[in-house]
């Protein structure tokens, strides 16, 4: 097996998707499979060649740096899954006092 | 003029430019088909699954505005795949992670149907996120093929699709990525069109890879195909890919005369894997293609079978970068869980653990794998660089001929069920319609022919850049000489 459950284990921390046991081990099947597919590109030799990431000839755009009518604070969050003071909500995740310390 | 003179609807023959001609001629009126519709959907959605959102009263609501506004689509109901923002409505992506989001804006290509006066008539289901080529993987529940409902209406725009073909709508948009318009337009027996990248905004599109996405129609024959794309099409300033030239008018391209024109059959696309009514129908296509006057010859795309791989990588790293921000924070869905969550990264990866399904989460990690350090020149890197042999085996064809003739599909539509417990074959399902994304070029899928089971099979057409003229002309002529458009589903 060319992918191993521990190195699934990682790109599942690395993508920020939580996995049960049985996932772990599916994905890790499954990707093994896909990526035997995905492997037949090694047998081409593109030596030399351009790596094409886009297919248009794209450049910079750039606008006059005008205010404009926007979105308000209220239509934004609206949408939030949690929300207070039209600010986005999330759990508390660092003590205060530790932050205060580190910055010390 | 008096109600008792108007003509009965007839909700087979419910096309863009026949509905614009009987309001034109006063001979019926938006508000009579809205109703008509709304009683058939009523028959045939349980059935069919082919919507995740539709508001009844919103859409009876928008009918009112209706006779103010003046534009191309008046009255015209246009069903949106769910991938696409309008303004104020559920914008899901059939995934739980965006259940509740409605967007505060519309997408490009809403504005322009609003403008025009389409009536915007539901959401269409789809895989989720666009991951799928049978819409099997949507969190809603998945949608059926009205030809046989026991088999898959392909993907990932299988509900934009299952509702023309119903004629639960006269039209719809949808998006694709790697075949996402046309496999399921071929399996549904409709027209489905993926312009050239560029050709139309993808402002408000959410996103899945960035440099393959691009919108398109779905619709019941060629001309409504032109007729949506005169409205979609264009310079937009809010998308930094849309290009800055002229749109012509599609509807000019709509000559029934092939003569002259020259067509490359790329051999690759018949070897192994083709079934053999796919194979019969497309012969006979072609067969017909050459009695009307246009060559017919061979060419080459030898990198063809390098097309899957280099898609599987390229489509899910930039998946994996653009589905990062649905994190739990600013909208969307949030893990219920929070009193066990100990740290920031354990509550995005509880949230996106609930809110993805099982394919989402195999691409994102796919993805994540094939840009991750050590792997990303194997992988990523590599397959940019096959990316430029595919562009080229087009540019080097394209020399030879102005259109290439392909199967949309190597087999007719399969059965619900079939391929979701091997997500390989069913990536490899896509192998005839990926390479157009890769190279940015225009495709059209067009129904060819039916099994003798009567299930729909398509042929693809695909043109240069920019040249969707061509790929209407032919479109057109082949759609003229045969029958295959009125044939309907038995529901």
């Amino acid at each position: 097996m060319a992918i191993t459950l521990k190195e699934v284990g990682h790109i599942a921390k690395l993508a920020r998707i939580e996995l049960t046991p049985e996932e772990l081990s599916c994905y890790t099947s499954q990707l093994d499979k896909i990526l035997e597919y995905i492997n037949k590109l090694r047998e081409l030799d593109v030596k030399g060649v351009e790596p094409t990431t886009g297919v248009l000839p794209l450049k910079n755009v750039l606008r006059e740096d005008q205010i404009k009518p926007s979105l308000s604070i209220e239509t934004v969050v609206k949408m939030a899954p949690d929300k207070k003071n039209n600010q986005f909500k999330v759990p508390k995740i660092i003590e205060c006092e530790m932050l205060f310390e580190k910055n010390e | 003029m008096s109600t008792d003179k108007r003509m009965p609807i007839n909700i087979e023959n419910l096309k863009i430019h026949r509905l614009l001609e009987l309001y034109r001629t006063k001979e019926l009126n938006p508000k009579e088909v809205i109703d008509c519709l709304f009683s058939h959907i009523e028959k045939i959605e349980p059935k069919i699954k082919a919507f995740v959102h539709f508001n009844r009263e919103k859409i009876t609501k928008e009918l009112e505005n209706i006779p103010q506004k003046e534009g191309k689509l008046k009255g015209i109901p246009v069903t949106i795949k769910d991938n696409i923002c309008v303004k104020d409505e559920p914008t899901t992506c059939a995934s739980k992670i965006l259940g509740g989001f409605s967007p505060p804006y519309d997408a490009t290509v809403v504005e322009r149907l609003k403008r025009e006066g389409a009536i915007l008539f539901g959401k269409a289901n789809m895989d989720e996120f666009a991951f799928g080529s049978s819409c099997e993987t949507s969190f809603y529940g998945p949608t059926h093929n009205p030809w046989n409902t026991s088999c898959v209406p392909g993907g990932s725009s299988g509900g934009s699709a299952a509702a023309v073909a119903s004629d639960e709508t006269v039209a719809s948009l949808g998006s694709d990525t790697g075949g996402s318009i046309r496999q399921p337009a071929s399996f549904c027996g409709i027209v489905g069109l993926k312009p050239t990248y560029g050709r139309v905004s993808r402002y408000g599109l959410v996103a899945f890879a960035s440099s393959l996405d691009q919108i398109g129609p779905l619709t019941k024959d060629v001309k409504d195909c032109a007729l949506l794309m005169n409205v979609i099409a264009g310079y937009d300033e809010k998308d930094s890919t849309s290009v800055n030239i002229p749109v012509p008018d599609y509807t000019k391209a709509l000559v029934k005369d092939i003569r002259g024109m020259k067509i490359g059959v790329p051999r690759e696309y018949f070897l192994e894997g083709i079934d053999k009514e796919v194979k019969k129908a497309i012969e006979e296509a072609i067969t017909l293609i050459k009695d009307l006057k246009a060559e017919v010859k061979e060419v080459s795309l030898p990198h063809t079978e390098y097309a899957v791989a280099t898609y599987y990588i390229i489509a899910t790293a930039e998946a994996s970068s653009n589905l990062a921000r649905f994190d739990g924070v600013q909208y969307g869905y949030r893990t219920k869980d929070i009193s066990s969550v100990n740290d920031i990264i354990q509550f995005y990866s509880r949230t996106r653990k609930e809110g993805f399904g099982a394919e989402a989460k195999r691409r994102i990690m796919l993805g994540t794998y094939v840009l991750s350090h050590g792997y990303y020149d194997a992988y990523y890197l590599r397959a940019l660089k096959v990316r430029t042999l595919i562009r080229k085996d087009f540019e080097e064809a394209f020399k030879e001929c102005d259109i290439i003739l392909t199967p949309t599909s190597p087999t007719p539509p399969f059965r619900m069920g079939e391929k979701t417990e091997n997500p390989l074959a069913m990536y490899l399902s896509d192998i005839y319609t990926i390479s157009v994304n890769l190279a940015g070029v225009p495709a059209i899928s067009l129904p060819c022919g039916f099994t003798n089971d009567q299930l729909p099979i398509g042929m693809q057409l695909i043109g240069k850049p920019f040249d969707e003229e061509t790929i209407f002309r032919l479109a057109y002529t082949y759609e003229q000489n045969t029958d295959w458009h009125y044939k309907k589903p038995k529901l």
